[in-house]
Formats: C-alpha cells, sequence, structure tokens
C-alpha cells in the first residue's frame, strides 16, 4: 500500500544529474520553484516541462517512476483543479446548481493544476537523484552562513537526516504491524470514520512504542560513539563543485532569466 | 484443513531498482493436521511465504489453494481465511498494544465475533496453554512483563483464535534456551490437543528434528527438497552448502560411526542417540 510513495526516495543510477553537487541541486530545485510561480502564462511552462524533461533524461530515471509520486497527490490535484474551475469569474459556459464554470475559472484550474504537477515532480526529482545523506549535507552547508544569526544548521541537518533514515523502517514497521493485526482479525479497511479511527489503535499504539524504543537506541549508540554536535566535526567527504555543477546553475539561470523577460514582456 | 501452494512466485518492489524475487516458482501441499517444519536461511523467503498462506501478500503469479478455495480469487473474503489460518509473526510481542493482557489476548477472538463468555473461555486456555498464571498475570500491561513472557501473551493472542492451521514464524528466536523448549513444548500440546495443522518456521534444525513430522528446506526462494527429518537430515552435505546444517547431535553419531562404532545413521534427537548408544555399550558388555 506504500507502494505508491516516491517522494523521498532515492533511484540510484549513477548519471550526471546524480554525480552533481548537493547544493547544485537544491539550488536549481528553488529556482525552478521560484520560475513556477513567476509565470503567469501558458506558454513558459513549456520551457520549464523542457527543463524537466532534460534533466530526467539526463538522469535515466525512467519517466514513468518519476510520474507514479503524482498518484498519492491526485486528490489534492484534482481538489484544487475543481476549487479553481468554480472560482472564476464572468460569464458562466456550465452551470451546475449554485456553481458556475467560466472560461477564467477553466483557465485558471488548468494553470492551477499544472503548476502543481510540476512542482511535485520538479522537487522529487531533487531526492531522486539525491541520497539523504548527501541532500542533508548540502542543506547543512547551505545553511551554514545562517550560524552566525543563531541558526542550528548542524543540528537541523542532523535531525534531517535522522528523520530521512527512519522513514523506510517506520513505513517497514507500518506494514509489518498492520499485517500483523490483520492476522488477527483486525479491519482497517471498511467502517465508517470512528470504527476506523478506533481501528487504528492497534497499529498507532505498537508504531509509536517501537519509534521511541529506537530513538533511544539510537541516542544511545550516538553517545556511545562520542557525538557531541557539530562543533569541531570533521566530514569524511568533503562537498565540492566543479564545472559541471557551474554548468547547471548556469543552465538553471538562464531558464530563470528567460522566464522572467517572458513575464515583463506579456 | 490442507493448503496446496502453486507455482507461487512473489517479487517485491517490481519495476523499480530495489526489485527483489523473494519467491520463485514454489509448490507445496500440506495435509490436514500436518505438523511441518519450513526451514531455511536467512533470507531465503521462508516468511514472505507463509504470509501467502493467509492473504496478507498477494503472488505476483500463482495459486494457493485452501480448503479446496482458491485465495488468490478476488471474490474470496480474506476474513474468512484468516480466521482459519492463525499466524503468528516473527518477533510477534511487537504486536502488543493493549492496557492488559487479557484484553490483548482477547483482541483476536473479540475480532471473530464471539460472545463475552467464549472470549473469556477462550483467554483462560489459552494462557493456559503457554503456562502464563492467568489471576497474576490478566490484568498486568503487556508492557510491562518480561521479553520471554511478552512473545507468550503475543503467542496466545493467536492460539485463542484457535485457527485451524496455525503458522509460527521464528516463534522461539531471541529466546533462552530454557524458554524456547518451553515455547515449543506448548506449541506441541496444542497440536496433540487440537490436531490442528502446524507450519512451525525456523532455522534451528534441533528445534524442528524434535517436532515436525515433516521438512521443507528452503533455499533463495525455492524449495529444494522436503522430507521426513529422517530423510532430510541425510543430506547433510546439501544442507551445509545452503548454510543449515544438521542437528549437532548428528555430528556425533557420525563422528562415531566414523571411529567404527556401529549405530544407525538417522539419529537426529539427544533422546535417541542416548537409547542407541546405551544399547552398544550393553552390546559390547555382553560380548
Ligand atoms: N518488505 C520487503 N521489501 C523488499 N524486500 C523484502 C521485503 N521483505 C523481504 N524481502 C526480501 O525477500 C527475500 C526473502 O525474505 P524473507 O523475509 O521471506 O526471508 P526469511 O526466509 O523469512 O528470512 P529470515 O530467516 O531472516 O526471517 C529477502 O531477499 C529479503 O531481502
Ligand atoms: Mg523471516
Amino acid at each position: 500500500m506504500f507502494k505508491d510513495i516516491t517522494i523521498g526516495q532515492y533511484y540510484p543510477t549513477g548519471s550526471y544529474v546524480h554525480e552533481l553537487d548537493p547544493r547544485t541541486k537544491i539550488l536549481v530545485t528553488f529556482a525552478l520553484i521560484a520560475g513556477l510561480f513567476i509565470i503567469n502564462t501558458f506558454v513558459p511552462y513549456t520551457y520549464i516541462v523542457a527543463f524537466i524533461l532534460g534533466v530526467v533524461f539526463i538522469s535515466r530515471i525512467p519517466l514513468n517512476f518519476v510520474l507514479k509520486g503524482l498518484k498519492p497527490l491526485r486528490v489534492i490535484i484534482i481538489f484544487t483543479f475543481l476549487i479553481n474551475i468554480f472560482a472564476g469569474q464572468g460569464e458562466a459556459i456550465w452551470r451546475i446548481g449554485p456553481l458556475s464554470v467560466t472560461g477564467e475559472g477553466i483557465y485558471k484550474a488548468l494553470f492551477m493544476a499544472i503548476r502543481l504537477i510540476l512542482l511535485v515532480v520538479g522537487t522529487s526529482l531533487l531526492t531522486l537523484t539525491t541520497s539523504p545523506i548527501s541532500l542533508t549535507d548540502g542543506i547543512e552547508r547551505l545553511l551554514n552562513p545562517l550560524r552566525k544569526i543563531g541558526v542550528p544548521a548542524h543540528e537541523l541537518a542532523m535531525m534531517m537526516t535522522i528523520a530521512l533514515r527512519f522513514i523506510p523502517t517506520l513505513l517497514e514497521e507500518t506494514d509489518k504491524i498492520m499485517k500483523a493485526q490483520m492476522a488477527r482479525g483486525a479491519d482497517f479497511e471498511s467502517g465508517n470514520i470512528i470504527s476506523r479511527a478506533k481501528g487504528l489503535v492497534p497499529l498507532l499504539v505498537p508504531l509509536f512504542i517501537s519509534a521511541f524504543r529506537r530513538a533511544d537506541e539510537l541516542a544511545m549508540a550516538m553517545e556511545a560513539r562520542c557525538y557531541r554536535g557539530g562543533e569541531g566535526r570533521t566530514k569524511m567527504k568533503e562537498l565540492k563543485m566543479d564545472g559541471r555543477d557551474t554548468m547547471a546553475l548556469v543552465t538553471t539561470a538562464l531558464l530563470l532569466v528567460v522566464l522572467i523577460v517572458h513575464r515583463t514582456m506579456v | 484443513m490442507s493448503i496446496e501452494v502453486e507455482n507461487l512466485t512473489y517479487i517485491y518492489n517490481p519495476g523499480s531498482p530495489f526489485e527483489t524475487k523473494a519467491l520463485e516458482d514454489v509448490n507445496v501441499e500440506i495435509k490436514s493436521g500436518e505438523f511441518v517444519g519450513l526451514i531455511g536461511h536467512t533470507g531465503s523467503g521462508k516468511s514472505t511465504l507463509v504470509q501467502h498462506l493467509n492473504g496478507l501478500i498477494k503472488p505476483t503469479s500463482g495459486k494457493i489453494v485452501v480448503n479446496g478455495i482458491d485465495i488468490t480469487d478476488k471474490t474470496v473474503k480474506l476474513s474468512d481465511i484468516r480466521r482459519k489460518v492463525g499466524l503468528v509473526f516473527q518477533y510477534p510481542e511487537h504486536q502488543l498494544f493493549e492496557e492488559t493482557v487479557y484484553k490483548d489476548i482477547a483482541f483476536g477472538p473479540q475480532n471473530l465475533g464471539l460472545t463475552e463468555t467464549e472470549i473469556d473461555e477462550r483467554v483462560r486456555e489459552a494462557m493456559e496453554l503457554v503456562k502464563l498464571p492467568f489471576d497474576e498475570l490478566k490484568d498486568r500491561s503487556p508492557f510491562e512483563l518480561s521479553g520471554g513472557q511478552k512473545r507468550r501473551v503475543a503467542i496466545a493472542g493467536v492460539f485463542a483464535m484457535k485457527p485451524e492451521v496455525l503458522v509460527l514464524d521464528e516463534p522461539t528466536s531471541g529466546l533462552d534456551p530454557r524458554t524456547r523448549d518451553e515455547v515449543l513444548e506448548e506449541i506441541k500440546t496444542l497440536h496433540d490437543r487440537y490436531k490442528n495443522t502446524v507450519i512451525l518456521v525456523s532455522h534451528s534444525m534441533e528445534d524442528v528434528a524434535k517436532l515436525v513430522e515433516r521438512i521443507i528446506v528452503m533455499h533463495n526462494g525455492k524449495i529444494i527438497f522436503q522430507g521426513t527429518p529422517r530423510d532430510v537430515f541425510k543430506e547433510v552435505e546439501t544442507l551445509e552448502s545452503i548454510g543449515l546444517g544438521v542437528p549437532q547431535i548428528s555430528y556425533l553419531i557420525r563422528a562415531l560411526r566414523e571411529k567404527g562404532i556401529n549405530l544407525k545413521d538417522d539419529i537426529f534427537t539427544v533422546e535417541e542417540a542416548k537409547k542407541e548408544i546405551l544399547k552398544w555399550i550393553r552390546s559390547r558388555k555382553n560380548v
């Protein structure tokens, strides 16, 4: 049942994109998100789509695997689409009871749905091509300058690393406990909301207990290995940017410029 | 209740880079009332196979027929299958969740829709079977118990459902030798009392040698051979090549035989070895 969740999942292929510095990929992703909010017409979407398709192609991740990440979000996407389609002003094309669909509504609904889809696909590419460890490494380095104003960069990164590290473990654990309770006749699928919520108790209690136990054990193991926070800690793999990172950043910058120019011209 | 598995193949995470073929073309038949052992090295697919037996996992291809009903058929109600095929998971104590031992064991019977008195009877009986003192423990929190006691509570939780087929996935892993022997003994008692079908998953030869009527050996997602303990333990070389080996006592017997002592070659429990060796000593005295 958790098979469809590809957000946050790493898909190693060893491609050019995978080998980029994580900071580059984080910056590119932020630029892409910014780009998606800069544009206000459909035409520039084609540039972004082309850019994303290009990245997917170079990363050698099957396109349908990337798109699978949209599946768990389809409800949200459809919901956004429906809200927008009824929210437009102007002359109604269709009427369904008190709701009316206008030309502007259709335009906006499509626009928002595409934005959402590209947002999800674009950001999931970051995690698909970057292992959690190097991702948090990148975040830590990017946040480092903010340490001066009291941002605990290392601690944040460590927390994220651990959280990301335990997502698959917890999913696996959930799956196992669910199966164990189903073998004892528990039913997680039918009934009304209240009985379903009650039905979750046999799942949640063991899950919490095991999560706390794991956290405890992990803290112990870290202390046993003399973990004392980020102060004076050195890295085994120092991050280094090279020519390829420059190329990726320049390409992204160009895309962003094109998008901005497009916006000011229209 | 009989179980037939036909051409069962199962692949984890198909179509992703983490694809693993856990089972490959498995064919096996388990007869009603049989006590079978399923052994194999870590990762050989034992847990994956047993989770198919009550429909917790859907096969990638193949069929599972329980009592003549193909449970891979979409129209079959899995809840009906699950009340007939009980499964004790590996480390079952991780599934405990209730405030008291009593309530936890009653969870299964409750889901079967039994009346309060029936549930009470079942909980008492299950606790008696796993040798947990009812009055002393029924109101304790399961989380305050020792590891061995927790394991017993979890096993009792499945016993209380009185499944016609009972599957236990490594019920003794991580237990001390004495508790291990006791738990195995309790499983045997249950089998003798209700004549139900029991499938015991294990990688301890000692455990299965003592108890089961038939052994199924798995390796790399396939069943490589099956038969009575006597037949299976003759295949010492094959078993060792897949990282299993035979019970320790068989090695002793083998060493003795190599020294020219005339003993049977199919001894695999300590009791039997004792008997045979004593017999041999006596026969020498008489000479
Ligand atoms: N949830 C899962 N996702 C992906 N692969 C899995 C999963 N569970 C098991 N596997 C893989 O399937 C294969 C068989 O695993 P299985 O758990 O059935 O082995 P096992 O015989 O029960 O081993 P053990 O003695 O360690 O319990 C292994 O290669 C394992 O890595
Ligand atoms: Mg297992």
